[in-house]
């Protein structure tokens, strides 16, 4: 400690380490290396002996034995021969079934919200300031709450719709004759073909050939469209004028797929009340309704001050340089406003979508069984396995938001502003 | 001037008419109606909308809210009140369940006698963060702060006095010897001897001491279970704890992911991305089912404590995201300045980055409580009584009550909305009163 | 740092206060408490009252044993689990002993590595239907929507029911017994599913309980058993043996009323001997010689909790049925205590 801290040709000296910035955040990273794998060590030979005294074993191979137990809203086929796995699989379909339909209800609630919050309707924008205040400070599980509660109290129950012998009369009747609200789903009209291409069997789900060709036909008239489109811009800049192209669109956006759909004999299967329940068409849980409405609304008002936020960030100075430019006002939202305002919304909306991800491991709430259902509900408890499954589905939801992050990444690099 | 014209042009007046009112679509309620509500077809259509949307919810509910019924006890006795005085097939609130309850939902379990004890915790609480949040409360309760922890937890769950008080010392020790040293020894190495006679005296002295003193002078509460712990006590307390908890960790993990160090930077940066990865209900499966394989063989402690330090965790990634926008939006001149005087790393931190970086970074560490706030209610599925559903799910459990679902859903929420308005507010208030100091 | 540190420093404090050695007994006796295992709630075997005090058909087990290793039928902490959490609860040492209408299974016993004490209720799994429905038999419910609660055997033995009649039906999933009678109330399903007894006492607690019937189709059986840790024999005899105190009590006609007398010393050597008035039966399983007198005058025989929990005379109402003493035809059968 005496000696001069000037006297490098005494050689290194161990105090160095602490002393010299050369040295230190080598030590310092030495430490804290150190105390971190000491301390991982040690939860592992814990887990290690845990496991041991309770005569248990770290291993995955319960992901294949037979589930035994029935998922009411499975996207893909599954019954109770299948493994485990494939309940974890149907599972986080689930999980990313409801997220997508909750981001996408969200935004545009959002957005609609967001908007008329700026309006110059004092009424309008009062009450839709009071529906971002009251959502956003009220926890979203009482929203999946009250939404099940709603939907099972208010709708009737199937039996309902039967029609009665005597009166010759139904008490509810379905909503142009295709769609039922019940207490227990909504029974919408699914979608039918007469002649069938057959299915192309994937490990995942089978898919019917006929979606599939619609979707080909559809991408591939999309394509063309586009290629009509830059012609016609092209034509703009050579001649000054802009051939008329709405129509052309339409007719090469349209036609080839309603072709081809009717020439597969496409018609709406309606649902029927037989027995129990509805058949025919497709039943959307209740459960699936209420978590999707709870986490929509709730959301929805967060990406309302998002989207507030960003067209107020964007300063007046645009908009009348826009104007003075002789630029219409749906052309200076689409060119100037909304590119800017944007860049401003989408992190925090692309933060909002990760929050409602996460979130819709709520589901235990009103029992719609998602990732955290299957392999980290009836999975986990059926086999005993909590330290396998939890540590799965952890990963499984870690990499999820980092996909959803690393979009985002993507995004922002694209559109940073280049700055000189 | 104008006398030539007065006389040549008939028709020009010389005197002003007095003024006169508005046309009666231009002023008054009229204009403000026509402003702001009929301004065009689709502001017309608009507030078409809004009023029927308004007297559609007033038509359906409020009768059902003037309906409410007070004084029963139980839901059967309320819908016979009801009906005897609104005729057969009205609906109203049993307001009654609240009546009897209200404690339940408040307290939980904790011993209706010992009531005083969390609430005057909470009252304390505004007291120690008073003068971190206000800017007009004095700075002499400043030193009230750090004793409040100590004391809230022994105000809680009561036990013998000596416990906070020979916790408190420790961590007066540690900070003495890390002031007496530092001087001779220099910061690093003073800090490092102060933390480890701190941890040894926490390890070993500590229990022994305590254990001793009470022997010789006993004093202290009642004390009380944590599964007494239920509504928003429960809820209060674990959000209070787990920012209060996390605040420190927030900080070490904030600083570390701007380290220069790859090291510590990859640490942090693996942390804060993890538990920001994954939703919080998972990590209170972790607390209630897994983190017992982490601990040694036979260890063992409550669900309260447990769920408290995995909220910790979770709260701590992002309060260190918080805190990493407060130390970005610090002008690098701050950081140049600090190294300018001669700093070395902690103190420019201690004495220049980190007061302001926190100053700015409140209103986000009081969104994230809001949301930690909101989040505690998940909670009930690790088994505790939350205010939303564990404890209105065990009041349905009891005969009386079973099948009451709006006003527990009306109450509670509207507690929550209460709270996280007010502090939500105050946020922006406070971001608007920064945004000012600095421009 | 500071309070993080502070509470390590608790968590420390707690660690070594709460570590748990093989003995489960010694560890109970140092504490001076039994912690115990029950149902987050479920009328009639364990629910707590309007001040969080806690009573029921699985409670009285728990109280037994205090009893008989404390004392005092007082010295419980109870810890409500759920159906997800009670094995984790039991397996990690957080709670002594499981008295949580659990069903006693091959793999539960093996593989979860718990060990099951002694049947104290043999229950069967039912269904709960709507009267107006017109259904008098399960064999009726092919498409239904059935409400069912998740992490039971139940939802397990449903899937096995169904496949096997060859009949399908929509499973809504429910988390708690609460959900599941909101759900089935408001009609969102055809037919409520658990054990027998849980839907009588679902049942019981309707408004209009005659509005809904129990199918007679009892489609499993369900041995329910209280649970302790397997590698524990000690603890485990003394959890087995208690609840074999109570139901053999009712067979020798040892109440809460006449127990004090017969403590004294009867013609019968068996009571003798389980009373403690001859031999040492207590000494065997680490207790005292009057163990199970203790454990009788907590909340008295079998037969008595049976009746003041869920028994005719309550709202519950369940009739003795396979829970009869063998001598009435029942499957209650305490080993003899000699």
């Amino acid at each position: 400690m005496t000696s001069a801290p000037d006297a490098p040709e005494q050689g290194f000296r161990l105090s160095q380490l602490i002393y010299d910035t050369r040295y230190r955040s080598l030590t310092i990273q030495a430490i804290v290396f150190i105390l971190v794998m000491g301390g991982a060590a040690w939860l592992v030979d814990n887990v290690i002996q845990n496991l041991n005294d309770l005569g248990k074993d770290f291993n995955f191979s319960f992901l294949g034995q037979r589930a035994g137990y029935d998922i009411g809203n499975a996207i893909i086929p599954y019954n109770n021969d299948m493994s485990h796995g494939r309940a974890l699989l149907v599972g986080l379909i689930n999980t990313l079934w409801v997220s997508f339909l909750g981001c996408v209800a969200a935004t545009i609630i959002g957005i609609f919200v967001g908007v008329l919050r700026l309006s110059k309707n004092w009424l309008v924008a009062r009450l839709m300031t009071v529906y971002v205040e009251v959502f956003r400070n009220i926890p979203v599980l009482l929203w999946i709450l009250v939404a099940i509660a709603l939907l099972t109290d208010v709708a009737p129950s199937p039996n309902a719709y039967k029609v009665n012998q005597q009166t010759g009369e139904a008490q509810a009747s379905m909503l142009l004759d295709s769609v039922a609200f019940t207490n227990r789903y909504t029974a919408i009209p699914s979608v039918h073909f007469d002649r069938s291409l057959g299915s192309l069997d994937t490990a995942l789900a089978p898919i019917s050939l006929n979606f599939l060709a619609l979707v080909i036909v559809l991408i591939a008239s999309i394509w063309v469209n586009k290629r009509m489109l830059t012609h016609a811009a092209k034509v703009q800049e050579a001649t000054g004028v802009r051939p008329t192209m709405w129509w052309k669109s339409a007719l090469v956006l349209i036609a080839p797929v309603v072709i081809l759909a009717i020439a597969l004999g496409i018609n709406p299967e309606e649902p029927q009340i037989k027995g129990f329940n509805f058949t025919g068409g497709t039943n959307v849980s209740n459960s699936f309704v209420a978590l999707w409405l709870g986490l929509s609304l709730y959301t929805a008002a967060f990406i309302a001050e998002i989207v507030r936020a960003g067209i107020l960030a964007i300063s007046k100075g645009q908009t009348e340089a826009a104007f003075a430019l002789g630029l219409r006002a749906n052309r200076t939202m689409s060119l100037v406003i909304l590119p800017q305002a944007l860049r401003v919304i989408i992190p925090p909306l692309i933060s909002q979508y990760l929050n409602l991800t996460k979130n819709s491991s709520l589901a235990i709430a009103v029992g719609y069984l998602e990732l955290r259902g299957t392999l980290g509900g009836i999975t986990l408890n059926q086999t005993g396995r909590e330290l396998e499954a939890i540590t799965l589905m952890m990963l499984i939801y870690l990499a999820i938001s980092l996909s959803i992050s690393g979009v985002m990444n993507v995004y922002n690099n694209r559109v940073k502003l280049k700055e000189r | 001037m104008s006398d030539t014209q007065a006389h040549s042009v008939a028709y020009v007046r010389d005197t002003m008419l007095p003024q006169q009112p508005a046309p009666a679509g231009q002023s008054g309620a009229v204009q403000w109606l026509r402003e702001n509500l009929f301004s065009g077809w689709l502001n017309t259509l608009l507030t078409l909308l809004g009023v029927a949307l308004i007297y559609t919810l007033v038509m359906h509910f409020l009768p059902w809210f003037l309906h409410g019924v007070w004084d029963a006890n139980s839901i059967k006795e309320c819908r016979t009140i009801i009906t005897d005085r609104y005729g057969e097939g009205a609906t109203g609130a049993c307001w009654a369940v609240i009546r009897e309850r209200w404690h339940q939902f408040i307290f939980g379990f904790y011993p209706p006698e010992l009531y005083w004890r969390p609430i005057l915790t909470f009252l304390l609480l505004f007291v120690a963060v008073g003068p971190l949040l206000f800017t007009w409360v004095p700075r002499v309760l400043a030193w009230f702060t750090p004793v409040y922890p100590f004391l809230a937890v022994w105000l809680l769950w009561g036990g013998s006095g000596w416990t906070p008080v020979m916790i408190f010392a420790g961590f007066v020790l540690g900070a003495a010897i890390l002031l007496l040293l530092s001087p001779r020894l220099g910061s690093i190495m003073a800090f490092s001897i102060g933390a480890f006679v701190a941890i040894l005296y926490f390890l070993f002295v500590v229990g022994p001491l305590i254990g001793g003193l009470q022997a010789i002078l006993p004093w202290g509460l009642e004390s009380v279970d944590s599964a007494k712990f239920g509504g928003f006590l429960l809820a209060i307390t674990l959000g209070v704890g787990g920012i209060m908890m996390s605040l420190p960790l927030g900080i070490v993990l904030a600083l570390g992911r701007q380290s220069d160090m790859p090291l510590v930077k990859g640490f942090s940066v693996v942390f804060i991305e993890f538990i920001r990865g994954v939703p919080l209900i998972t990590l209170l499966f972790v607390a209630s089912l897994l983190l017992n394989y982490f601990l040694p063989p036979g260890t063992n402690f409550d669900i309260i404590l447990r769920v408290m330090i995995l909220v910790t965790f979770f709260a701590a990634a992002y309060i260190a995201e918080v805190i990493r926008g407060g130390l970005a939006a610090l002008p690098r001149g701050q950081y140049e300045a600090a190294d300018a005087l001669g700093l070395d790393y902690w103190k420019a931190q201690r004495l220049i980055i980190l007061p302001q970086a926190l100053k700015i970074s409140i209103p986000g560490i009081v969104s994230t409580f809001i949301g930690m706030f909101k989040d505690t209610t998940l909670v009930v599925f690790v088994g505790l009584f939350d205010p939303l559903k564990g404890i209105p799910d065990f009041i349905r459990a009891d005969f009386n009550w079973k099948g009451i679902y709006w006003e527990p859903f009306i109450f509670v929420g509207a507690i929550f909305f209460i709270l996280n308005f007010a502090m939500s507010r105050y946020s922006m208030s406070l971001e608007r009163r920064l945004q000012r100091d600095n421009h | 740092m500071k309070k993080s540190v502070f509470f390590g420093a608790l968590t420390a404090a707690t660690l070594t206060a709460g570590l748990a050695g093989a003995a489960t007994l010694d560890d109970v006796k140092s504490r001076g408490e039994l912690i115990c295992g029950v149902n987050t709630g479920l009328v009639g075997f364990a629910a707590p009252d309007a001040n969080g005090n806690w009573s029921g058909f699985d409670v009285a087990v728990c109280q037994a044993v205090a009893a008989a290793v404390l004392g005092d039928p007082s010295k419980v902490k109870y810890v409500p689990t759920s159906g997800q959490t009670r094995f984790t609860a039991l397996g990690s040492g957080e709670v002594d002993l499981l008295a949580r209408n659990t069903t006693w299974t091959f793999s539960r016993d093996t593989d979860l590595k718990l060990q099951f004490t002694a049947t104290n209720y043999y229950d069967g799994q039912g269904f709960m239907v709507r009267k107006d429905s017109g259904v008098t038999s399960a064999k009726e419910l092919d498409g239904a929507s059935i409400c069912i609660q998740t992490g039971t055997t139940t939802e397990l033995n449903l899937a096995d029911y169904f496949k096997a009649n060859n009949m399908s039906y929509q499973p809504i999933t429910v988390d708690s017994n609460a959900e599941g009678e909101q759900q089935f109330l408001a009609g969102a399903c055809d037919a409520y599913t658990t054990d027998a007894s849980g839907l009588a006492a679902t049942r019981a607690a309707f408004a209009n309980p005659s509005d809904y019937v129990i199918l007679p189709e009892i489609i499993s059986k369900e041995p329910l058993a209280p649970a302790v840790r397997q590698g524990d024999d000690q603890w485990t005899d003394i959890v087995r043996w208690t609840v074999f105190a109570l139901i053999g009590a009712e067979e020798y006609g040892v109440t809460s009323a006449n127990i004090d007398e017969l403590a004294k010393g009867t013609d019968n050597p068996e009571v003798n001997r389980l009373l403690g008035t001859e031999g040492d039966l207590g000494a065997m399983i680490g207790l005292d010689k009057d163990w199970a007198v203790k454990a009788i005058k907590a909340n008295g025989n079998y037969g008595e909790i049976f009746a003041a929990t869920i028994g005719e005379q309550t709202p519950i109402g369940l009739a003795r049925g396979l829970n009869a003493q063998w001598t009435q035809g029942g499957l209650m059968y305490a080993p003899p205590f000699r």
